[in-house]
Formats: structure tokens, C-alpha cells, sequence
């Protein structure tokens, strides 16, 4: 008997542009994925949740200002609060930089300019459900499309971050002008991450890199065994 | 009621849309010793007075209208004609 597909949910929030990606790669990487659309006060059953890139809302006010307030997002609240697996994506980490449940605000980029390109990333942690198979110090390429990138929280919580080692990912060069060049977050409790780059675009060498996908089968195999647990 | 808020980005918080306007208008000969960008948001408020409409536009910032990681606000409001 095969083991059984885990159910992941991808939110689709108006102005999402990566959605169908996300959606397809995790198929692709043997998950259920399934589309969860942003009016919804309920999620189906499911194993994990990924908030995809774009411009929810238009971007308008700050990036994922609005978004956070859709009915969906109250959803996921609950499902992150109960443990859930949640990774966040571009437009999916800002908006969970606007709920609280991840640290810190995505700026503008310090150049003004929009970055969009591969680039090197590197791994700090690889005991995350997020980045289970990676290896702490190996270096990832994957593309960044982004206006506001520019991470930020001031410097006494940064060290809050550093010592309880909730860095994820970083840039190997500076990308946005992110303090310490961060690119991945996760909570305290280990079960939400957000990350700029996009994984989504990078899971086939026909793309540029396939290093994308170390993070998505990291989610998939994550919600995979809670799946099975579940059972 | 009409009211104003004013949201800045805080003091010691990189303003890289300021900088890039602070080096435009230096090279227009304009002495400028810095510029800062922010936000208007004009509101009409429906309260009974002036503090209430006050109370209201605060739990409107807090909220949504300024992320109080990076930003400051200040509330405007226009006393009502009699």
C-alpha cells in the first residue's frame, strides 16, 4: 500500500498570482493540494496550509494588510494555533507578518527597485518541518520576484530570534537590504514559516533549479507523517 | 466628523522612498536636510463626539492603518460645525 497523499491547502486571496504554481508543484511533489478561496470561514480537512505569492488586495495600504483580515485568514489562525503547518510564500509571509503570527515586517526594498532573479540562499536550520531535507549550511538557488522584501524587526528581537534560532534561510548576498540578509522566518513554536524566495518556481531543472522543491517535499513529507499520525 | 490620520514611518526606521526623494530635489539645488515619506488617510467618522471619534480612529490604527513596527501615527480631527 502506498502511504497516503497528504491534504494541503493553497489560499487564494484576489490578486494571487502564484497560486496555480504552488498548486501544481506540490501535486507534482505528491501532495493533495487542493484551492482554498479566501471568503471561506472554514478550511476543509488538511494536513498543511500555503499562503501563495502575489498582490493580495493590490498590495494596497501595506503588503498583506488587507489579506490578513479575510475570513480564510481567520481559518488558518485557528489551524496555526492548533499546530498546523502553515508556510507562507512572498505575499504569503507578509501577510503572516501582518497577523503576528510571524516576527517582524517585509519593507521596501532598499533599492526601490523590484528584484527579480535567482538567487543563493542558505540553510540555517534543517530540524523545521519546512527543511527537513536540507542540510544546515547548504546553499539553495531559488528566484525572488519581489517590491518589498526588506525585512525587519529592531535589534533586541532580533536577538530574541537569533538565540532561539528561528532563522531559516538567509541570502548569501544582499538581496533587499533584510537585516542580516534574512530571507526565512519561522515562529516560536516551529510550525509556521514565511520566506521570500519562491520554492514554487523552482521544483524542475527545466526552471533554472529543482532546489525549490527541498522545501516543498520538506512540507509535503512534514504533513505526509502528520497525516498518517492523524490516522 | 472628519478626520486625518498622519502615519510616518518611525524615527531610525530606513526610509528608502525619503532618501531617493531627499536626492532628487538636491539635485534639483534644493538644500534639503532630509525628507520622509508617509501616509494621509482622511476619514469620515461616524461618533457621537470628539473623543469617541478619537477612540475609534486609534483602534482604526492599531488595527490596520499602521503597523506600529515601523510606523507612528497622529490623529487630526476637525472640530464639528456648529
Amino acid at each position: 500500500m502506498t502511504s497516503p497523499q497528504p491534504r494541503i491547502g493553497v489560499v487564494r486571496f484576489p490578486g494571487a498570482c502564484d497560486d496555480r504554481d504552488a498548486l501544481w508543484a506540490l501535486s507534482a511533489l505528491d501532495a493533495e493540494a487542493l484551492f482554498v478561496w479566501h471568503t471561506d470561514t472554514e478550511l476543509p480537512d488538511l494536513d498543511a496550509v500555503v499562503l501563495p505569492g502575489g498582490f493580495s488586495y493590490g498590495d494596497y495600504l501595506r503588503c498583506g494588510a488587507i489579506a490578513r483580515f479575510a475570513p480564510a485568514m481567520e481559518a488558518v489562525l485557528e489551524f496555526a494555533s492548533a499546530g498546523g503547518l502553515v508556510l507562507g510564500i512572498c505575499n504569503g509571509f507578509q501577510i503572516l507578518c501582518e497577523a503576528g503570527l510571524l516576527p517582524g515586517v517585509l519593507r521596501r526594498n532598499e533599492s526601490l527597485s523590484f528584484v527579480c532573479r535567482d538567487v543563493p540562499l542558505v540553510v540555517e536550520r534543517s530540524d523545521t518541518p519546512f527543511t527537513t531535507r536540507c542540510e544546515e549550511g547548504r546553499v539553495l538557488t531559488i528566484p525572488v520576484k519581489h517590491g518589498e522584501g526588506n525585512w525587519y524587526v529592531d535589534d533586541e528581537l532580533y536577538a530574541e530570534l537569533e538565540a532561539r534560532r528561528q532563522i531559516v534561510l538567509r541570502y548569501r548576498e544582499p538581496v533587499n537590504g533584510s537585516l542580516a540578509d534574512v530571507a526565512g522566518v519561522v515562529n516560536e513554536r516551529g510550525n509556521v514559516m514565511g520566506l521570500m524566495p519562491h520554492p514554487e518556481h523552482a521544483v524542475d531543472p527545466l526552471l533554472g533549479s529543482a532546489d525549490g522543491a527541498l522545501i516543498l517535499s520538506s512540507l509535503v513529507e512534514s504533513a505526509r507523517e502528520r497525516a498518517l499520525a492523524a490516522v | 466628523m472628519k478626520a486625518t490620520v498622519l502615519v510616518r514611518p518611525k524615527q531610525g526606521i530606513l526610509d528608502p522612498q525619503g532618501q531617493a526623494v531627499e536626492s532628487s530635489l538636491r539635485q534639483l539645488g534644493f538644500s534639503v536636510g532630509g525628507a520622509r515619506i508617509g501616509r494621509v488617510v482622511d476619514l469620515d467618522v461616524d461618533a457621537a463626539d470628539v473623543a469617541a471619534a478619537r477612540a475609534e480612529v486609534e483602534r482604526m490604527c492599531e488595527q490596520l492603518l499602521a503597523n506600529p513596527l515601523i510606523e507612528s501615527y497622529e490623529i487630526e480631527l476637525a472640530e464639528p460645525q456648529a
